[in-house]
């Protein structure tokens, strides 16, 4: 099998059509007549994080807050290293954006004086099953977006230092497509599988975030150059054992405590429970011979259950299934918790593009918005709106004075020539599959995953920098029979390229800023003093340089300089 | 994680193929779908509620506590009804009304 080209153009090209995408989409259909095409690798109907539904919003000003207090909490929880003005803008559109998500069909919970209710501070109820349907159907009335579904992007157009498109392939047939875009927003997510994950057998894809989301943004951003910012403060997300569904709907929405083995609520031991110290407990307990650990929800009444089980249904249905296999549910016992592998993920943590207030990356033309945009932790659903938006008009802006830059059939024969030396039926010694499994138990046991309690240490990166550019150079042998197995080698390599990049990460902060997030035994402490900084990244001839950034503030403007 | 399609049931139509986010099934040769990666399945449930004829049903792997419990939906207007189905044929269903917000 061997691809033919396609040319596309269009004014701009929006790569992955999750939330944040989508939400891009609509708003530059809101406020222009541009052409857009929306290319997303599987259906947006259902694709990326939001394929099962949400069961909140959890980033939205409740009554008696303020962009400024949501600014503080996101400071504090991250231990001071955000990208304020970052932060800062996705708060003061929060609100707006989830007006605009129920005006297009969202089910939010109102009182009798129609304001919505609140579950917590900076949560308000739903019914979110449907959220990405919903998404899907605005876009699919917007008459200038055309939606590309099941196409694989695989790199950037670049010309002259200018992002002006993007390469990638169809998974149904044998087309090559050539995007030509004025304006290129990545929206194509975090990255999932790069560790070991829980449940590495049958159930392996049983994990907390998409494991459709393979890094490919970050990867595509890394090889084309683009700056990459914290990629070295991993996510874990604290979950319910097996099923790893989200603790929170307990937590938040019957108040569970965090207990022991012995019936002890352990959270505070550890000091104020932020988000990192939360799992950072439960994986100290279970060191210290204190675990499993659990959220204690026996004894909760038969109608909390019932509730229960509705919210896991419209989000993570695992668990609901769970309790019913059982014919056990969390009234009649604790429900166990435990950490996942670690993800890079900057929907809630920072790792990802690194990007100027208008979500500009450093590549001319190339604009980044939601989980795989840096520097601003906790966006969550409405947050990946609002930086959609952002992205979106700061694109806008940008096509105006737009002048063509192009490429010749000669590159895109080159592009073409590099792609199809992974199709053939001569399969090799090694498949995409084993190259992963490879690279997950390197990560696992040299990059602080699971096995190693999430710590790191210096000799143990030097040993995980070795191997994962071992892995990155047999790669380039992968073969394909067809275009699906095409873009499991590409989401392998892909997430190579991440993996390279976190380790460099990983070594450049010495010391520890955020337990189990990035755990460093040979640096155990924090250190304000020198590492009150933002790590910065650049793939240069080969290797990854490592840039140092001081922070920026709230009420700066920042602009991409050097 | 993963899923068992009910070939009886299945007519081709297509609709689950359109919408699993890791784009895992495919049309067999007989017409019928296949998971083609049974292993990368994520247990989004997209696939089951698109199904007009309850063709789909979702299970636990053995590795994560199933023990042949299935899930299936109906849906009916606003109401969503869950199915779940103990290996003894015992039904249980929960059904969630779509314009009503959850309350955690």
């Amino acid at each position: 099998m061997k691809l033919d080209t396609e040319v596309l153009e269009t004014d701009v090209l929006i790569i992955g059509g999750g939330t944040a995408g989508c939400f891009a989409g609509i708003t530059i259909a809101d406020n222009s007549d541009a052409r857009v095409i929306i290319a997303e690798k599987a259906n947006i109907k259902r694709s990326g994080c939001l394929a099962a539904g949400v069961n909140a919003l959890n980033a939205y000003i409740v009554n008696g807050q303020t962009p400024e207090n949501y600014l503080d909490y996101v400071i504090n929880d991250s231990e001071g290293l955000v990208r304020e003005d970052l932060v800062y803008s996705i708060a003061k559109r929060l609100n707006e954006v989830t007006y605009k998500i129920e005006k297009l069909g969202l089910v939010i919970q109102k009182d009798e004086n129609g304001k919505y209710v609140s579950r917590g501070n900076r949560n308000i109820k739903i019914n979110g099953e449907n959220i990405k349907p919903i998404l899907a159907e605005a876009v699919e009335e917007k008459h200038n977006i055309k939606v590309l579904n099941r196409v694989n992007i695989i790199d950037y157009i670049v010309k002259n230092g200018r992002v002006i498109g993007a390469y990638g392939f169809s998974i149904d047939n044998s087309r090559f497509y050539v995007i030509k875009s004025k304006a290129v927003i990545c929206t194509t997510g975090g990255a999932a599988g790069l560790y070991r994950p829980n449940n590495p057998g049958f159930s392996r894809h049983k994990m907390w975030y998409c494991p459709f989301n393979t890094g490919a943004g970050y990867a595509m951003g890394i090889r084309a150059g683009a700056e990459m910012t914290t990629f070295e403060m991993r996510f874990i997300a604290l979950r319910c054992k097996d099923t790893i569904a989200p603790t929170g709907t307990i937590a938040q929405g019957i108040w569970a405590a965090q207990v022991n083995s012995k019936g002890e609520e352990y959270d505070r031991k550890y000091g104020t429970p932020k988000t990192h110290i939360r799992l950072y407990s439960t994986v100290e307990e279970n060191k210290n011979g204190n675990g499993p650990c659990f959220l204690k929800t026996s004894g909760i009444n038969p109608e909390q259950e019932r509730e229960l089980f509705k919210a896991y249904l419209n989000m993570a249905p695992a668990q609901t299934l769970k309790w019913m296999e059982n014919s056990r549910g969390p009234a009649d016992e604790n429900v166990e918790i435990e950490g996942t592998e670690p993800y890079i993920v900057g929907g809630h943590t920072a790792s990802g593009y690194w990007v100027d207030t208008g979500r500009a990356t450093t590549l001319a033309g190339l604009y980044a918005a939601g989980d795989v945009a840096g520097g601003s932790p906790q966006k969550y659903v409405t947050g990946c709106f609002a930086e959609g938006e952002i992205a979106a008009l700061s694109a806008l802006d940008y096509i105006k004075d737009w002048h063509r830059e192009d490429i010749n059939d000669f590159e895109i024969e080159a592009k073409l020539q590099e792609v199809n030396k992974y199709l053939g039926e001569d399969t090799g010694i090694y498949s995409a599959e084993n190259i992963e499994e490879a690279m997950q138990k390197v990560m696992d046991e040299y990059a602080g995953g699971i096995s190693s309690g999430y710590a790191v240490s210096t000799s143990k990166l030097e040993l995980a920098e070795k191997y994962i550019n071992v892995l990155l150079k047999i790669s380039d042998k992968l073969k394909a029979s067809d275009t699906h197995e095409l873009m499991h080698v590409y989401e392998v390599i892909d997430r190579l390229y991440v993996c390279k990049s976190l380790i460099k990460h990983l070594q450049a902060r010495k010391e520890t800023r955020w337990h189990s997030f990035q755990e460093n035994t040979n640096y155990p402490q924090k250190d304000d003093d020198n590492w009150l900084r933002y790590v910065n990244s650049r793939f240069e001839d080969g290797e990854i340089k490592i840039v140092l950034r001081d922070l920026v503030k709230r009420d700066e403007v920042y602009e991409h300089k050097n | 994680m993963s899923i068992k399609i009910d070939w009886e049931k299945c007519t081709g139509c297509g609709k689950c193929r359109n919408v699993c986010p890791g784009s895992l099934l495919y049309k067999d040769e007989s017409g019928k779908i296949i998971n083609r990666f049974p292993r990368d399945c994520w247990g989004c449930t997209a696939c089951i509620k698109e199904c007009n004829f309850g063709a789909i049903k979702y299970y636990l792997g053995a590795d994560i506590g199933g023990r042949g419990t299935t899930l299936k939906t109906q849906s009916e207007e606003d109401y969503l009804h869950w199915v779940f189905t103990k290996p003894s044929g015992e039904e249980k269903v929960i059904t969630i009304n779509r314009k009503e917000a959850n309350q955690y």
